[in-house]
Parts: structure tokens; sequence; C-alpha cells
């Protein structure tokens, strides 16, 4: 079966700056890929990458067999949940319509409606689809970016930090449904997220961009104290404890750490 | 005129139906107008709530005040000096102010400076004082057939135009990211906005005045989205509101010797009152039924 989303020896620079270099990974449909990595490693430049906002320095980039370009109707995007002013006139149920139809020109005369009503009802948002965006919740809000995103049938789904800002019950909400739609849809996952607990349970493979390289793999064999390490270049420490993972740096910092859930 | 005034009590001058019938048919072109205008304000209102523009609608309407200053006491088109004075506004603030920071601190400098000129103008003009202070606080009886034509056309590209980027619009205006993400073309967007904007601030200036066309282009949209989320009903309301408060204040100032604008932006103002009365009753009692979840929208 081909990748839904192929990178191959892909390199990315701003002027003289290396942001990463000869990555390669191959996404197939329904897989889960997290990306991982400290901040100004060139995340988010990867998912702009494959949104075709960012041209690569050089190697090559494939979704769904071709090139990416802007406006591509396979790759969804939910981004992290943002502050909306309650008095925002827009429904839950017009953020999912934007995703349907929100990139179309002229005057629309078509009903949407059902359409709509089935997103909703996938991310079970059904109950407060006449809700202003502004006064639900950050979880709420991110089932309703998921439906969004999900509106255009995606080959892939982007998923850009979607986890800041919610406490960790909502973060386990939010990343089982991603979980579940992917199993429902056969969309692959890109999940970028610096707190690598809620999605380790789900995750096939990680991508990890280090200070000092990168590296692609199972979690099992990626994140693990001597791989770290070397992509740090420093010593670093992985430390599983409750079925917890914690990333411990030399200079005492620790990374990927939560607050406890109450 | 001002003789008369000073021997009728006051509320008379605000307020006087005496001579109605005769009155009606000097203003048929400031009715035709004003109802071009409230429909360009009501719907331009929207996306200026949205996009949190409405210091910019200020801006522009300092500078488009300037531009037909400028026209007045150069003796050409009044129209076609706000409209100029407009569209420089609209350009400079889109190119320059992306950001809603930088756009606050550009108009903020823009702002006095087009009022300076457009004084300057009006104190070199040696025309009637009425034409002067209209172009502040709004004038009546002015609009001719000319300005009516231009103000037609003016609204047949004003709204034709938002019909047609209607939708790419509200995406890139709410969700600007994910909008981006699915190849809207947010930028040129936001520059084309402010293009139609220059152009309804322009219209409503002749009509309002400068100082005012806050009460036309903010004010019903604002008083719509109090009551109400959807996209099909805001923007419906905010046109119906601003209708109310143009052919209402028209109509109210025909027999009056004071100007407009005092009326459309006390009446405008009075439905966006009830409007957020009842939105804080809607708030109270949420937007709609929520049957396991009401208490979750509010912790947010």
């Amino acid at each position: 079966m081909s990748p839904v989303l192929e990178l191959a020896g892909a390199s990315l620079a701003f002027g003289e700056r290396v942001v990463w270099s000869g990555v390669d990974l191959a996404v197939q449909a329904g897989e889960f890929v997290t990306v991982l990595g400290p901040n100004g490693s060139g995340k988010t430049s990867l998912l702009r990458a494959v949104l075709g906002q960012l041209h690569l320095t050089s190697g090559r980039i494939a979704v769904m067999g071709r090139p990416p370009h802007r406006g591509s109707r396979s790759v969804g995007y939910v981004p992290q949940q943002r502050i909306v002013d309650p008095a925002t006139p827009v429904r839950a149920r017009d953020i999912v319509r934007l995703g349907v139809d929100g990139d179309r020109w002229g005057p629309g005369h078509h009903d949407r409606r059902a359409r709509v009503d089935e997103l909703l009802a996938a991310v079970g948002a059904t109950e407060y689809a006449d809700v202003p965006v502004g006064m639900l919740s950050g979880g709420e809000q991110q089932r309703v970016r998921i439906a969004q995103a999900l509106a255009s049938d995606p080959a892939v789904l982007l998923c850009d930090e979607p986890l800041l800002s919610l406490d960790i019950r909502r973060q386990q909400e939010v990343t089982a449904l991603i979980d579940t739609t992917r199993h429902a849809t056969g969309t692959a996952v890109l999940f970028v997220t610096h707190e690598v607990n809620p999605v380790l349970p789900y995750t096939d493979c990680v991508l990890y961009l280090g200070p000092a390289g990168h590296a692609v793999g199972a979690p099992d064999v990626v994140l693990t104290s001597e791989r770290l390490s070397k992509l740090y270049g420093t010593a670093v420490e992985v430390v599983r404890t409750q079925g917890r993972l914690l990333i411990v740096g030399d200079d005492g910092h620790v990374h990927h750490v939560e607050e406890e859930d109450e | 005129m001002l003789a008369l005034a000073t021997d009728v009590p006051w509320w008379q001058r605000i307020v006087d139906f005496s001579s109605y019938g005769e009155l009606l048919p000097l203003v048929r072109n400031s009715l035709i107008a004003g109802v071009l205008l409230a429909l360009v304000g009501g719907l331009v209102g929207v996306f200026v709530m949205q996009r949190d523009l409405a210091f910019a609608v200020h801006g522009v309407s300092e500078l488009s005040f300037a531009g037909a200053s400028a026209a007045l006491l150069l003796s050409i088109d009044v129209t076609l000096g706000a409209i100029i004075g407009s569209l420089v506004a609209a350009m400079a603030i889109g190119f320059l102010g992306s950001r809603a920071r930088d756009r606050n601190s550009i108009i903020g400098v823009l702002m006095p400076f087009g009022l300076g000129l457009g004084v300057l103008a009006l104190a070199l003009y040696p025309g009637r004082a009425a034409n002067k202070f209209g172009l502040l606080t709004g004038q009546i009886v002015a609009v001719d057939d000319a300005r009516v034509g231009a103000m037609a056309a003016i609204t047949v590209v004003v709204v034709g135009g938002l019909l047609f980027v209607w939708r790419p619009l509200t995406f890139a205006s709410v969700d600007p990211e994910v909008a981006a993400a699915r190849g809207v073309p947010t930028r040129a967007l936001s520059f084309a906005f402010m293009l139609l904007l220059g152009l309804a601030v322009a219209m409503a200036v002749q009509v309002v005045g400068a100082l005012l066309v806050l009460s036309l282009l903010i004010t019903p949209a604002a008083a719509a989205t109090r009551i109400s989320a959807s996209p099909v009903w805001v923007p419906v309301l905010a046109v119906i509101f601003a209708e109310v408060s143009a052919i209402g204040g028209i109509l109210l100032a025909l027999g009056a010797s004071v100007p407009i604008s005092p009326y459309i932006t006390t009446i405008s103002f009075v439905i966006y009152l009830v409007c957020r009365w009842l939105g804080r009753r809607r708030r109270q009692h949420g937007w709609v039924r929520r049957p396991s979840a009401v208490a979750g929208a509010v912790v947010g």
C-alpha cells in the first residue's frame, strides 16, 4: 500500500540555519505519528510544509503521491485552542460549516446542514451545535475543531498542539477522539505536541526532532535515554514511572511533565 | 433661519412636523441615500465586528473627511474627494497594519493628521458654513441626483464584493489559521475588505458626517450580535437596525433645524441598548437548551 504522506530526504533551512535535514518518513492510512521535540525544532514548520505553505530546501514531500499544495482537501488541520470572544457571532455548527465550504467564493446556495450535523455527531458535539464557540469549554472547542478538519474527508489530519491549555482529562478525551476518528475514517494522524503522555498509548510511530538530529521509529525505540541523548547532544534521561514517561535533561530541566490530575 | 430658530422653543427645533408634507419631497434623495447606506453599513458592520476594526472605521472616516473637505475647497466633486481620502487611508492601514497592534498605532497617527487637513481645507473654503459643518456632523438636503447615482454605484460594488468574498472572508475573520491552512488567501482578503470598508465609509461620511460614521457601520451590527449568533440572522438584523436608524433619523430630522446625525445616532443607540438588554436575559438563560452541559459552557 502506498503511503498517504511521504517525506524523502526532506530538509528545511531558513538562510544559514538548518531546521531539519534528511527526514525520511512514510505514513500509512490510519497511522498515528507523533511529532515531538523542543521549541524551535521545526515541528510547526513540518506541518506548514505538508500544508504547502513552506517549500523544502531539498528532498521530497508527497501527500497522496503528489506534492502538497495550498488548500488541498486531502489535508485536515486542527490548531491549538485559542480564546474566542463570547460575543463572536459564530456557533459550533458554523465553524464546521466553514470546514465544508468556507474556502468557496461567491454566494452559497447549497444546503449543507445534513453534512454538518453528521460531522458534529461524529465528534459528539451535537448537544452544543448551536452554542457560540466563545461560550464553549476548551475541550468542546477542540471537538468542534476536529469535526471542522474532518469536513473535507482528509487523508492526513494535522494536529498542531491541540492539547495546549487543556486540563489532563480534556487532553485524554481529545486524543481518544482523534484515535477513534482515525480508526473510523482511516485518516492518518500527524500529531505535533510537547506533551507525550496523553498520546503515547495511541502512537504507532514517533518523529523526534532534536537540536542535533532527528529519529523515526516506534515509541519504545526512539524514546530511550541513549537515543535522545544523541538527538540533544547532551545527556538526557528517559524515566518511566507509573505508566508515564518523563524526559529529564542534565541541567535538571524536566521536559514533558504535566501537572497531576485531580 | 437663525432668527427663526431663536423665536421657537428648543424642543420645537428638535421635533417639528408642522410643514411635513411640503418638506418630504425635498429629502427624497436623502431617503434613497439613507436606504443604500444602511444596507452597506449593516453588512460591512458584521465584518467590522468580526475583524475588530472599529478604530479603523473611525480612522478611515477622518481621512475621508479630509478628502471631502479638500474637494470642497478645490471645487471638485465632494463624493470623489471622500472616496479618494477613504481609499488612501484604507490602503495605508491595509499595507502597514496587518497586525492589530501596528494597525491601531498607524490609525492613531493617521487620524489627527486627516482631521487637521480637513479643518485646514474648511478654514480656507470661502463658501457657506453649513456645507462645512455638514461633512463632520451630517447633512440632509445636500444630496443631489448625481450624488445618489454615485452612492448607488458604490452600493453595488460593496454589496457585490461582499457577497463574492462572504464565506472565505468569514473563514479568514473568525478562524485565520485554519482558513490559511485550507488555502484561503487571508492577507489578500484583509486588504480587499479594507477597500470595501473605505468605500462604505466614503458613502457614510456624506450622510451622517465623519464624526458619526460608527453609528451606521458598527452599532447596528454590534446590536445584532447581542441577540443572535446565526450567520444568516446577524447580517439581516444588522441591516434592519441600520435601515430603521437611517430612515427614522432622516424623517425625524426633516422638520427640525438641527443636523440629521443626532437622530440617527440616538435611534441606533437605543436599538443597541434594547438588544443588549435582550442579550443579557438570553445569556443568563443560556443560548440554547443544553441538557447536561449548561454549567460547562459558563466555566469555559
